[in-house]
């Protein structure tokens, strides 16, 4: 295609074909063809991405597999221990089972809720209406100051015993508790705190609706289906490609929370282990009790069930996702 | 629905919808903003109202202003709010620096080159996309232990030198390639090597691009709690949001007003950036749509 377009642009220059010139041309033809081999330019400019990806990915990623085999306290050398981590994870540590609880509970309400918000609001804004801008802005702007500390502060007092979601409650008659305290609520206002943070799959939603074609919607409405038919058999297994790729998005980034859970907990994951997000707990193991290499063997089964959430997304995606071609 | 006659387009009747759907719509989209918006509402509003108000009198407006709040909080918790902001500044402009340099760098070889394992590499980077940090923690933190860098801001800076964020590389990579390589040519004809044509070419075209990750790479490493809390471990090097969170340890006492207003200040770097960059924020993340 390159060459393609090179023979035009020679071919639309009115030179008088000199063989000098045609030799020249060769030469430059020769010269394009070998830039585009590289050489070792290619090297020089990815250098710096080299360093980065065995130094601070592969490396550590094989590291971190050693030492979850190991007792490690960061001060002494490693200890090899065998599979011992990986026992105690699973038979030993009650902690991890209620952090595996409230991991799983949180990643299974959130995300399908986010999801179902954003592609909500993202139809509503998929027309021409006045301020439609602001609109997008007011409903984007939580997400973008996503996980500050300053955010989880907030819903820390706003969940509260004296908060402001009970004042909420209050207008009905209803009686409120703390919500942050109770072991039964605690996750559920973490779970609250991601879905309102909705707007960054409601912007990519929105990106793909506006490429829906119209003529088909026009065909379905002169054929008399009404909204409802017209979102389930058109706008839904259209989207389904984008739907797709918030669904893998949005499961990553629920495994990897840690910011609210632990600000709101105040680090502790408390009440009763039930905001002990995965990552919380992997933090607290590894930089509290310096434990790293049971820190080490949490991060690599986390590591292990995102891929494994992610390669059965990817098989399960060819029943339910259509693509054009 | 009503009988829909020839000549009526479907298409008008979509776009003309009548004034009690419009009125409709709008109550309900207004509704939802204010919902969303509530909370930052009310910490704004918390952050001006006495101690004794913020739970007493749940309402936006306070009856009295207590600017005080703003004082206290600044000269607060341990050390000077500005020595957090400093702080903060330090870290974010290195890591947008860094981001800027070495992604370009990275994007410019996988957009414009051919050469041997291509394929491959560019797999991992996208690859690296998906693994979560908390799984190079451990070894990435025994690493910057060894170079006796803890405590320092140097293992929040260095590694967005090396292109660890897959992500802005991946958006360069599709930004250039979307720049004619007639361009890239003619300046070949002129004799440029590859290095001219990245600095004199690619790099001013690429404005749009550097800017989106420019914003991006600041606004999440000014939030970006983990790693400093990692990293940072005495109060003087503390950054904004570990600054915050030495609010929290005491609020058993009466300090809630001065942690709402040092919260809203913490918030208002991203809010600048988002007021200023908003269309092209929102715009920048439909097109390229990635990250969460």
């Amino acid at each position: 295609m390159t060459t393609a377009k090179t023979d035009e642009v020679a071919k639309g220059t009115p030179a008088p074909a000199t063989p000098s010139d045609q030799r020249e041309r060769d030469r430059m033809r020769r010269r394009l063809a070998r830039r585009r081999g590289g050489g070792w330019w290619p090297y020089v400019f990815l250098a710096p991405w080299f360093v980065g990806l065995f130094g601070l990915t592969i490396y550590p990623m094989l590291d971190s597999l050693y030492l979850s085999f190991t007792d490690f306290d960061l001060l002494t050398p490693a200890q090899w221990v065998g599979t011992k981590n990986y026992e105690r994870m699973f038979t030993a540590d009650p902690v991890f089972w209620d952090t595996v609880h409230a991991t799983l509970l949180y990643v299974a309400v959130s995300v399908p809720l986010k999801l179902a918000l954003a592609l909500g609001v993202a139809m509503l804004l998929n027309r021409d209406l006045k301020g439609i801008g602001l609109y997008r802005a007011a409903f984007y702007l939580p997400s973008l100051l996503g996980g500050a500390v300053a955010v989880a502060i907030v819903w820390r007092q706003v969940f509260g015993g004296d908060g402001l979601f009970n004042d909420f409650l209050g207008w009905f008659g209803i009686e409120g508790q703390d919500w942050i305290s109770s072991p039964d609520t605690a996750i559920y206002t973490l779970i609250l705190l991601a879905v309102w943070q909705f707007g960054t799959p409601m912007v990519i939603f929105l990106a793909g609706l506006k490429q829906l074609p119209r003529d088909v919607y026009e065909a379905a409405e002169i054929d008399g289906a009404g909204p409802v038919t017209r979102f389930f058999r058109i706008t839904l297994p259209l989207l389904t490609p984008i739907v797709f790729f918030n669904v893998v998005l949005q499961i990553i980034d629920a495994f990897k929370t840690f910011t609210p859970a632990f600000v709101v907990s105040n680090g502790t994951g408390g009440p009763l282990n039930s905001t002990m997000l995965y990552s919380l707990y992997l933090y607290k193991k590894g930089f509290a009790d310096l434990q790293m290499g049971y820190a080490s063997a949490m991060a690599w089964v986390l590591f292990l069930v995102i891929a494994g959430f992610t390669a059965v997304n990817f098989i399960a995606s060819r029943y339910w996702v259509h693509y054009d071609d | 629905m009503s009988a829909i006659t020839p000549n009526a387009s479907p298409l008008r009747k979509l776009r003309s919808a009548t004034g009690a759907r419009r009125i409709f719509l709008h109550t309900l989209l207004i509704g939802v903003a204010v919902v969303m918006l509530y909370p930052l509402l009310w910490m704004l509003s918390s952050s001006i109202k006495p101690d004794t108000e913020i739970f007493t009198h749940p309402g936006l407006i306070p009856n009295k202003l207590n600017p005080q709040n703003y004082a206290d909080g600044w000269s607060g918790s341990g050390n000077s709010f500005s020595l957090y902001i400093t702080n903060s500044l330090i870290v974010t402009i290195g890591a947008v620096i860094g981001n800027v340099i070495s992604c370009s760098l990275a994007a410019y070889a996988f957009a414009r080159f051919e050469f041997r394992g291509k394929k491959i590499w560019f797999g991992l980077m996208l690859g690296t996309l998906m693994l979560p940090t908390q799984a190079v923690l451990i070894p990435q933190y025994t690493i910057f232990y060894n170079l006796t860098w803890i405590n320092t801001y140097l293992p929040l800076i260095v590694p967005k030198f090396l292109a660890v964020d897959a992500f802005f590389i991946f958006l360069m990579v599709q930004f250039i390639r979307s720049i004619p390589r007639e361009l890239d040519h003619a300046a070949m004809m002129d004799g440029a090597n590859p290095w001219q044509i990245y600095w004199k070419i690619i790099l001013p075209l690429m404005k749009p691009a550097l800017v989106t990750t420019t914003i991006f790479t600041f606004i999440w490493t000014y939030d970006d709690f983990l790693h400093q809390l990692v990293y940072l471990q005495q109060n003087d090097k503390f950054t904004v949001p570990l600054g915050l969170t030495l609010f929290m340890d005491q609020t058993s006492g009466s300090s809630y007003g001065p942690m709402f207003a040092m919260s809203t200040l913490a918030l208002l770097p991203t809010l600048i950036c988002f007021l200023i960059f908003q269309k092209r924020l929102v715009e920048g993340l439909a097109t390229s749509g990635m990250k969460g």
